[in-house]
């Protein structure tokens, strides 16, 4: 008797769905870290499909830097409205004008957004915060596990992560303390890609080709918008390009394309020298160790 | 489509273990530009005139200033015939924490041995410990052929030792490779090397694009933990009661019978749901919702299993643990045993034996286990549980132990003994050319 064999996509998707339906019947009060962009969708995707015909049992939550994509967040509140899911937003606009945070010289927000996130976890009493990292994005990554502990302050402590064997995930924590669960941990971007084209899945129209003023800063284009725009030796120009990251919109940039659709995507995807983030996240260039610092202090 | 293989690593970072897993990536162009600037940089600035691929694969900044890999580390990379998900693990610092975690979910086990120094004792260790967690296939990949100025005498000796160890653990001889390599030159790494025209075998990327990727056996006997039961109670779906899970061990089909464990209550299966659709049956490795014909209470933790060959049920059996914490275990301890999705109280009854990792002997009625060290139990549950021998179905024979007071998980444990003659380790080797005859042994008889 032979059976269907299972391609590199659908045992992706079956472990993805595994970790959703471990939480749920571990933990009190899990949450989905939602953005609108491409890893936290494929996120909500697999989490709708783990709990069909059942709606998804947790709420999401998206930590607004304040420097957004128009395209993406209302492509983040048409999906909500949609699925009949419920948003909590944790702003760190609301932060930096009372005072709690203050703005970085470099006007970059990423590195802002630990607080109101660990504030979250706790106001909420959050004890498990899915995430859609990857391993395969960077070298601290990859030695990330897919139940991460994190103490009370959300740190991660590389020295005290349990060993994960099989398909055990092993969520008990303190009080206090919560759990970062990475259902996508072993994808790579391609796959990403693949499955979003196998399934159908739409995405924030930032994704595709499109025309948009952008500026050079760094070896990035980035555009215009609440959080500034070209210095005085930079100037506007418009470019056909897209995004393969959606983040911070001051420090995340646009790569030259014509890739409009999921095809030329995945094409260039195939076909590109860089990775996501070397290509267009200012904030991990900052230094060798950089996504390790900011991982230790509790940030993704 | 592609497939998919995961496989782990394991070697000391003296045999250039990180070098091979950097010269995977380099090879396959599974490093992309930005990266490899990186690791240009941070070699110049180290005072070196070629990169130093070990980079790429170090992650933690305490990695790269002692130059040594601390942690499991998980690397990926394609070839239009297959994917694979690498678990590349340390060596020397918490080996046998590392590599019995990389090994836990590997399909196949890449060992790593310097040419100049063979097989050595913590090799025979190695491969142990991939024999014990049940990975079905190993390499041996002999680094620094170079260094042995390519001979095929040296390779030829290691090969044929290598082949007679992984035999006495149980090995078949088609499930076990040596391929001469250097990591640092890339000779029969991807492509083959000119320097090694006596070697008419696969390289190492060959190898691992053609291995069979070991299905889980289809005539295993059908295992299903329940993690979650499913019932959305909206208008569409008044009644929808639906088990979720993944498949853990053989196949399942409409109409089969089964036995919901540890109850031990019978019905049969009406319906196999995933969101895609309904499906006829469903193999190992996929997660399924399913429906049965009977209202049964059914509940997270409990087991779904094929009727005619269930597992056992019971609140005492004998495992194999590896012990992963610095807080050693001692006869009497309470603990928590997670198996499959049920945890549930244990005491661990008595310690049988300890395999000592540093004296590599073994000990009757042991005080206690403590890190990095592997050992027989006896083990007592607050109640039954259904168990499948380790050796029988990787999945519903694995557990871990828990420490039910900061929650850390204390070791890895296999029911039954998977290793009961490493005795016959012992008698192969002692009559051949092995060079240490007193190291072969991880494990001694089992009691």
């Amino acid at each position: 008797m032979t059976t269907t064999a299972l391609d590199t996509l659908d045992r992706l998707e079956s472990e993805a769905i595994h970790i959703f339906r471990e939480v749920a019947g571990e933990f009190d009060r899990p949450v989905i870290l939602f953005s609108g962009g491409k890893d936290s969708t494929l996120l909500l995707h697999l989490a709708i499909k783990a709990f069909w015909p059942a709606p998804v049992p947790f709420p999401l939550l998206h930590v607004d830097t304040g420097h957004n994509f128009d395209e993406v967040i209302r492509f983040r509140d048409k999906v909500v409205a949609e699925n009949g899911l419920r948003l909590e937003v944790a702003k760190v606009q609301d932060y930096i004008d009372d005072g709690r945070l203050a703005e970085r010289p470099d006007g970059t927000r990423n590195p802002l957004q630990t607080v109101p996130l660990l504030d979250a976890i706790t106001n909420h009493k959050f004890d498990a915060v899915f995430g859609g990292g990857r391993r395969d994005e960077e070298r601290a990554r990859a030695k990330e596990r897919i139940f991460s502990l994190r103490n009370s302050f959300g740190q991660w402590e590389p020295r005290r992560q349990r060993p994960e064997l099989w398909n055990l995930y092993n969520g008990r924590h303190r009080p206090g303390e919560h759990v970062r669960v990475f259902p996508l941990s072993n994808w790579t971007e391609l796959d990403v890609w693949h499955y979003i084209a196998r399934e159908g899945i739409e995405l924030p129209s930032i994704y595709y080709a499109h025309q948009r003023e952008v500026y050079l800063r760094d070896g990035m284009w980035l555009a215009e918008g609440p959080w500034g725009g070209p210095r005085e030796n930079e100037s506007l120009v418009e470019k056909t390009v897209r995004y393969r990251t959606v983040g911070d919109g001051s420090c995340t940039g646009a790569v030259e394309s014509d890739a409009a659709d999921i095809e030329t995507v995945i094409a260039e995807v195939a076909a590109s020298r860089l990775t996501e983030r070397g290509a267009t996240r200012a904030d991990d260039r900052l230094s060798e160790a950089a996504m390790e610092d900011r991982k230790r202090e509790g940030y993704f | 489509m592609s497939d998919l293989l995961r496989l782990a690593t394991a070697g000391s970072v003296d045999d250039g273990k990180s070098t091979l897993v950097g010269r995977l990536l380099y090879d396959t162009k599974s490093v992309l530009a930005d990266t490899l600037d990186a690791v240009h940089r941070a070699s110049a600035d180290r005072g070196l005139t070629t990169p130093d691929l070990s980079l790429l694969v170090d992650g933690l900044r305490s990695e790269r200033e002692q130059g040594i890999t601390i942690d499991v580390a998980y690397r990926y990379f394609a070839t239009p015939k297959r994917s694979f998900v690498l678990a590349d693990t340390p060596g020397h610092v918490q080996y046998t924490r590392n590599t019995v975690t990389g090994a836990s979910t590997a399909q196949l086990g890449v060992l790593l041995v310097d040419a100049r120094k063979g097989v050595i004792e913590q090799t025979r260790r190695h491969a142990a410990v991939l024999a014990l967690l049940g990975v079905p296939r190993l390499v041996l990949a002999v680094n620094k052929i170079d260094l042995v100025d390519y001979d095929e005498v040296t390779f030829s000796r290691i090969a044929k030792e290598f082949t007679a160890h992984a035999t006495a653990l149980g090995y078949p001889e088609d499930a076990v490779v040596e391929i001469p390599v250097s990591a640092l030159a890339g000779d029969n790494v991807v492509e083959h090397s000119e320097r090694t025209p006596w070697y008419d075998g696969p390289t190492l990327l060959e190898h691992l694009e053609t291995v069979p990727v070991d299905a889980d056996p289809h005539d295993a006997p059908f295992r299903f933990p329940v993690q979650y039961v499913i019932r959305p109670r909206t208008a569409e779906h008044p009644d929808y009661r639906g088990y979720a899970g993944q498949v853990a061990a053989g196949t399942v089909r409409v109409g089969d019978e089964v036995a919901v464990l540890p109850d031990g209550l019978r019905s049969t299966v009406t319906g196999i749901d995933t969101a895609d659709g309904p499906l006829e049956e469903a193999a190992s490795g996929q997660s399924v919702t399913l429906l049965l014909e009977h209202d049964l209470d059914i509940s997270r933790g409990d087991l779904i299993a094929a009727a005619a060959v269930p597992p056992k049920v019971t609140d005492e059996f004998d495992a194999t643990v590896c012990w992963l914490s610095e807080k050693a275990l001692t006869p009497g301890a309470r603990v928590l045993v997670k198996h499959g999705t049920r945890t549930v109280q244990a005491i661990v009854t008595e310690l049988r034996t300890r395999f000592d990792e540093q004296k590599l002997g073994s000990t009757d009625a042991p005080d206690s286990l403590t890190l990095n060290e592997i050992g027989q139990v006896a083990l007592r549950t607050a109640e039954p549980i259904p168990v499948d021998d380790y050796t029988k179905s990787r999945r519903t024979g694995a557990f871990l132990v828990i420490d039910a007071a900061d929650g850390s998980t204390l070791a890895a444990g296999l029911v039954g003994a998977p290793l009961p003659e490493l005795d016959g380790v012992e008698s192969c080797t002692d009559g051949g050319d092995a060079a240490e005859p007193d190291s072969h042994a991880l494990v001694s008889p089992g009691p």
